[in-house]
């Protein structure tokens, strides 16, 4: 609770009033459920995630948080006997829609996931990748955009003089910080970070958080954490999900500072999950 | 010992170390039995090389490296005259051809089987190509024989033929007349033969993609197509390339199947159409009746798929270093 409360207080945050309100809605989830065949996973979900502003989603493991990220960009479509009910709004469009160009929405909406996943390919082409897959490009604008989305993502001066070596051979830290190079590069609306630094050290952690605190200019950003200081850190609103439901949703100082629900104080005093 | 322990403890040690020894003895037999092992099949490689160089000496110091440029092959002539250009020839095309085929196809297969196939689907499907693997080779023989031969030869060869007739290389490439017993006809039996493993083995490696490395393709925007271009094959191409190699391996050496519909020719001619045969067909097909100059030039025969077999699979080797390169050196 401490270690939250601090990190509450030290970051620099707008007025409460700022945050959320006045941000218009990026995306906005109505009614929504979701099914992994019969288990029912998400129940009747509302929120609305503002546009740039980094909202963070906690909750114990089961609870649904991922599930909702990965319907931003329709991850479940790749499985059978995964559903989905209710309407998610990007930009007042829905996306369940199933005539919905996925990969045009996929170019719109990128994901960085829990665990590094560079190509299997070179530094270079794990960048150009994905640009190539909307744009020609001449080869000079193309290094541009690759040496743009590398210092984005405060990378560059790590692998400037190895462009060409595998993405495979960087650290851990460095792989994410690639993944999230390469999100970028392709110029999305919005950057689903799905539990981005489960798998890093503190080093690497503080550098990814600050790159999603730079990010958020210019980017909507949602982000799962198992890592109640780290939405505290990070994310300007908050919501806890429990058994895939929506408990509370809020400004992010006000969910962790005075919880509205006997169920989300409990969770981030540590009395579960 | 780093301590001192009571009466008791150090009977339970003495015990111990009993029992430890024991353990290492049992370690000494086993590392000696693995290591017999890998030596065994050291000495069954060279056993086999050896005793091929011995057998086809004769024919080596008779006909020395014409024997590689020599079309003709006429044992009972006097005195013979045998050379395994034409042997060598169909042994390379029928392979080549076969892969051209199974290749693609067998990848495809793999691909629709992993990325894009119903789940319900999946498994009669996949247990469809494993029958396939374990039809014994004669039957293929006899089914390209009596059923697959006379049908390419009245629909299939006709259309190619009459299709480029008259086009300048292609023209003679698929020059008739259509004939029940080809080059062709064999090539394409060995792709029905190898398509199994292309097919089992992609599938098996394609399976070891990380689900989340093909979301995070999926997720920049990729198609199927893309992500299983620049994902999924760099990510297996080590495996892949191994059952490529592997079926590469049975279509060089494929014997009975390809004796039955080859037609067991030894002349050369431009049309696929035309018979031929290969260095395990010409093999099985004469050495019953075979000796002197002509069994050893047969030996010589088995020598050089040998070389061939070892020369595909450094070639092979030389790919993958190339291919790694091209992905970027790791560390």
């Amino acid at each position: 609770m401490t270690d939250v409360s601090a990190a509450i207080s030290t970051r620099a945050t707008a007025p409460a009033s700022l945050i959320d309100l006045d941000a218009p809605a990026k995306i906005a989830v109505r009614n929504l459920n979701f099914y992994y065949g019969q288990h029912h996973a998400l129940k009747n979900i509302n929120l609305s995630i503002a546009a740039n502003r980094v909202t963070a989603f906690i909750g114990p493991s089961g609870c649904g948080k991922s599930t909702l990220l990965r319907i931003f960009n329709r991850m479940y479509d790749l499985y059978p006997g995964q559903r989905v009910e209710g309407q998610v709004l990007l930009d007042n469009a829905n996306i369940l829609d199933s005539r919905l160009d996925l990969n045009l929405l996929r170019a719109r909406v990128g994901m960085v996931f829990q665990k590094p996943t560079p190509f299997p390919m070179t530094i270079y082409e794990n960048i150009a990748f994905g640009i190539r897959l909307y744009e020609k490009l001449p080869k000079s604008e193309m290094d541009g955009r690759v040496e743009r989305a590398l210092r984005n993502s405060a990378l560059w001066n790590e692998v400037k003089d190895k462009l060409n070596a595998s993405g495979l051979s960087l650290s851990g830290g460095q792989q994410q910080r690639l993944c999230i190079a390469r999100t970028v590069a392709v110029r999305p609306e919005v950057i689903l970070f799905d539990e981005p630094c489960s798998a890093l050290d503190p080093i690497s952690t503080a550098k990814v958080e600050e790159l999603i605190d730079e990010l958020k200019d210019h980017y909507t950003i949602a982000i799962v954490t198992h890592n109640m200081q780290q939405a505290a850190r990070v994310s300007d609103s908050t919501a806890f999900m429990y058994l895939g439901e929506m408990v509370e949703f809020g400004p992010t100082n006000k969910l962790f500072t005075s919880p509205a629900d006997r169920r989300t104080q409990d969770y981030i005093t540590g009395r579960f999950g | 010992m780093a301590f001192h322990g009571s009466a008791m403890e150090q009977a339970g040690s003495h015990d111990r170390a009993r029992a430890l020894n024991a353990f290492r003895l049992g370690d000494r037999a086993f590392y000696w039995i693995t290591r017999i092992s890998a030596i065994l099949v050291l000495l069954l490689l060279g056993g086999i090389i050896v005793s091929l160089i011995v057998g086809s000496w004769p024919a080596i110091v008779e006909f020395g490296s014409a024997f590689l440029t020599t079309q003709r092959w006429a044992p009972s002539a006097e005195p013979p005259v045998l050379g395994a250009l034409s042997p060598l020839y169909g042994t390379i095309l029928t392979s080549a051809i076969a892969m051209a085929i199974a290749i693609p196809v067998g990848i495809g297969i793999a691909v629709f089987l992993t990325e894009l196939c119903p789940l319900w689907a999946r498994r009669p499907i996949g247990m469809a190509i494993e029958l396939l693997a374990g039809i014994p080779s004669i039957i293929y023989g006899m089914w390209g024989f009596f059923i697959l031969g006379p049908f390419l030869a009245n629909t299939v060869q006709p259309f190619f033929i009459d299709l480029f007739a008259g086009v300048p290389v292609l023209g003679s490439i698929f020059g008739g007349p259509p004939s029940y017993l080809s080059l062709f006809n064999a090539s394409l039996i060995l792709a029905i033969m190898v398509l199994p493993f292309i097919t089992a083995i992609s599938r098996d490696v394609f399976a070891t993609v990380p689900p989340v490395l093909k979301e995070a393709a999926y997720g920049v925007g990729c198609t199927t197509w893309e992500v299983v271009r620049h994902v999924v094959l760099p990510y297996t191409r080590v495996g892949v390339i191994g059952g490529v190699m592997l079926a590469l391996g049975r279509a060089l050496g494929e014997t009975m199947a390809v004796t039955f519909i080859i037609g067991n020719s030894f002349r050369i001619t431009p049309s696929i159409f035309a018979p031929g045969t290969t260095i395990s067909a010409a093999i099985a097909s004469e050495f019953a009746e075979s000796d002197g100059l002509h069994q050893s030039s047969l030996m010589l025969l088995g020598l050089l798929l040998f070389v061939l077999t070892f020369f595909v699979l450094a070639a092979a080797r030389l790919m993958l270093l190339r291919l790694e390169k091209k992905a970027g050196k790791q560390a």
